[in-house]
């Protein structure tokens, strides 16, 4: 509906002049720690490596061609298509879509049921579920390792219980690193459903419910695109930082497991490393991630107007 | 006429809390049926078990003959209209007034038009494509009765649909639900705790107190016979006072008022003994000598009545409302007067 709000006049109380100086640290906050660090990469990206690390000022696009093309073992073939990244690329792609939807599997009905408590209860149930993030992200991988290697306490009960015979070879599996960023993340999937679930009118459920629907289809009709945005925002949160995720997928997953973040991490480490491809690839990665939340913000702006 | 709703002996309890205490009526086809009472009497609990959002506790409902216990919300043919309307935020208006027919599984376009026509009937066709937010409350709350509407139900349940409305928006559609209720036939049982709403719209009024009903009948019957003493404070203004039972003989009793005088009223089924009795301040009238006396402390101007606040001799408050004429003589604020009860104005409670 557009054009039903009349626009906000402009500085028509005369603080313009305040404006200006107030927003100062928000622009600086912003130009430091956002606008500088992906215009480094940017930069970067496009010069030329040195071999002990870091780069030498010289302007190629040598980095994005070593992602993009393969020209053989010298150099010297005609480019084809090269594999390797975008197959890293794509198995990221996947790994985190896998570990966001077992995130909202899992955390929607934790919403709810947190979302439906007693007031009281509520703020002790949510603070269970952040209590595991106040240990180190790398502290918790490595338990979780430590939990699912082959004779580690997962193993050993269920063969205690006579489950299964030979241990489970989770560890270095694509089941392994989801698992990891599924454990990571999934507090980033509760807290915005909650805060949709908590505004959400159970009035609406009953109304549904009045008028002959049952409740899966009070679920499907109502509750969720009444929620949306909450899913919507979850999934982001989660879907993004597990893309570029490095710590799993290093500690749990094995060569098969390869995923961008790792790729990139290593670029920068030590003398094998290489700044500009590094560079290149995060700016790839971050791309690509603009894209998906730009053509879902279009999506949600084309709902809206409707 | 058949019986719509038989409610027989519901009790609802929370915990050890009881909201209903064994409530028992029975609501005709076609009737336009109020619960009146105060915030916590119960009659909004009552409205949900019927819907089937609450489950009973004894006791059983029976929709049409039958009991509809075991019924889910989604499966009893009754529609409700809900107090703060409960709109669908993400569906239009006519995609919210389609919704029930499109969950009974009628198609696309059979369902549009019955949802359009539902739209012209509460006057809001212009508005079908606009989201629930971008209407007033009043609009609202004809989409809310549209919707519920919408599904021929055989009966509507209304759960202080009015009370959000402003004063002129709630008279107007008093006129307007009575009227869409007279022209569907279905029967409609609407909660309130305005008296006014009751009395103008009902066919019968059931007035419920604590958990359990105190009085069923007309607007009429309610007013003007109630039959204890929270009925006939809760409905009106009256003058409630405490008297003499002298002797009951049939269906009469004799009363002594304050002031000795005795006169002889309906008998409420109690024996002789302390009493209340209830005098409506308009079923009176100034006399040279009358049945009580009492002095005129102030007047009230209230444009079409007069309203004399006085003291009866014993002590007791006591209202009078004279109509405004030309002929009314007003007394003297501090001069005695004599008051004439009129045939039947008291009215002998039973508690």
């Amino acid at each position: 509906m557009a054009g039903m709000t009349p626009a906000p006049k402009e500085n028509g109380t005369g603080y313009s002049s305040l404006v200006a100086p107030l927003l100062l640290p928000t622009w600086a906050m912003i130009g430091i720690f956002l606008v500088l660090p992906v215009l480094l990469m940017a930069v970067y990206s496009f010069l030329t490596k040195e071999f002990r690390g870091g780069v030498i000022w010289d302007f190629t696009l040598a980095a994005y061609d070593q992602f993009f093309l393969n020209r053989g073992l010298f150099g010297d073939e005609p480019p084809t298509l090269e594999w390797t990244y975008i197959t890293i690329f794509w198995r990221s792609i996947w790994q985190a879509a896998v570990a966001t939807l077992i995130c909202l599997i899992v955390g929607f009905p934790t919403a709810w049921f947190i979302a439906t408590r007693p007031p009281k209860a509520r703020a002790v149930w949510l603070f269970l579920v952040t209590i595991p993030y106040w240990v180190n992200l790398l502290i918790r991988t490595v338990s979780l390792k430590f939990l699912i290697r082959e004779n580690g306490p997962l193993n050993e009960s269920l063969m205690s219980i006579g489950l299964i015979t030979d241990p489970l070879p989770l560890v270095n599996t694509n089941l392994a690193v989801q698992l990891g960023l599924f454990y990571s993340y999934l507090p980033f999937m509760v807290l915005p459903i909650y805060a949709a679930v908590e505004r959400y009118n159970f009035a609406l459920s009953e109304a549904a419910a009045d008028l002959y629907a049952s409740r899966w289809v009070t679920l499907r009709e109502i509750v969720l695109p009444v929620v949306k945005p909450g899913i919507v925002a979850g999934c982001i949160l989660v879907f993004v930082p597990s893309l570029g995720a490095f710590l799993a997928p290093d500690l749990l997953g094995g060569a098969k497991t390869f995923m961008i973040g790792s790729l990139i991490d290593e670029q920068f480490r030590g003398s094998q490393g290489n700044w500009p491809f590094g560079a290149a690839a995060a700016m790839i990665l971050m791309t690509l991630v603009l894209i998906v939340l730009m053509i879902y913000a279009r999506a949600q702006a084309k709902g809206e107007a409707r | 006429m058949s019986t719509a709703i038989d409610i027989r002996s519901v009790v609802k309890r929370y915990g050890t809390a009881t909201a209903l205490h064994g409530v028992s009526l029975s609501i005709s086809d076609n009737e336009f049926f109020t619960l009146l009472g105060p915030s916590g009497c119960g009659k909004t609990t009552l409205l949900r078990c019927i819907a089937g959002f609450e489950d009973v506790t004894e006791g059983e409902i029976r929709l049409f003959g039958q009991d509809i216990a075991a019924l889910e919300p989604n499966h009893r043919p009754v529609n409700t209209v809900f107090q703060q309307y409960a709109l669908f935020p993400h569906m239009t208006v006519l995609e919210n007034v389609a919704f029930g027919l499109k969950m009974k599984g009628m198609g696309l376009s059979d369902r549009n038009a019955r949802a359009g026509r539902m739209l012209e009937m509460v006057h809001l066709s212009a508005f079908a494509d606009r989201l629930p937010a971008q209407l007033s409350g009043g609009q609202q709350q004809r989409v809310a009765l549209a919707r519920a509407l919408a599904p021929e139900p055989k009966v509507l349940l209304l759960d202080e649909p009015l009370s959000a409305l402003d004063l002129k928006l709630r008279q107007a559609m008093r006129v307007e639900l009575k009227t869409l209720q007279e022209q569907t036939g279905i029967t409609f049982i609407f909660v309130t705790h305005d008296q006014e709403e009751a009395l103008t719209m009902s066919d019968r009024i059931a007035v419920m107190s604590q958990g359990r009903v105190q009085q069923i009948g007309t607007a009429r019957d309610i007013y003007e016979a109630p039959v204890n003493r929270f009925v006939a404070d809760f409905i009106g203004e009256t003058n409630l006072l405490e008297v003499v039972v002298d002797r009951v003989e049939g269906d009469s009793a004799r009363v002594i008022l304050p002031g000795g005088h005795a006169i002889t009223c309906a008998a409420a089924g109690n024996g002789p003994g302390k009493h209340h009795i209830s005098i409506r301040p308009e079923r009176l009238s100034l006399a040279a000598t009358g049945d009580l006396t009492a002095t005129v402390e102030r007047i009230v101007y209230l444009g079409t009545d007069l309203q004399l606040l006085t003291r009866l001799t014993t002590g007791e408050e006591f209202h009078v409302r004279l109509q405004n004429s030309a002929r009314t003589e007003l007394p003297a604020p501090g001069s005695t007067v004599a008051l004439h009860l009129e045939e039947g104005a008291a009215r002998l409670l039973a508690d």
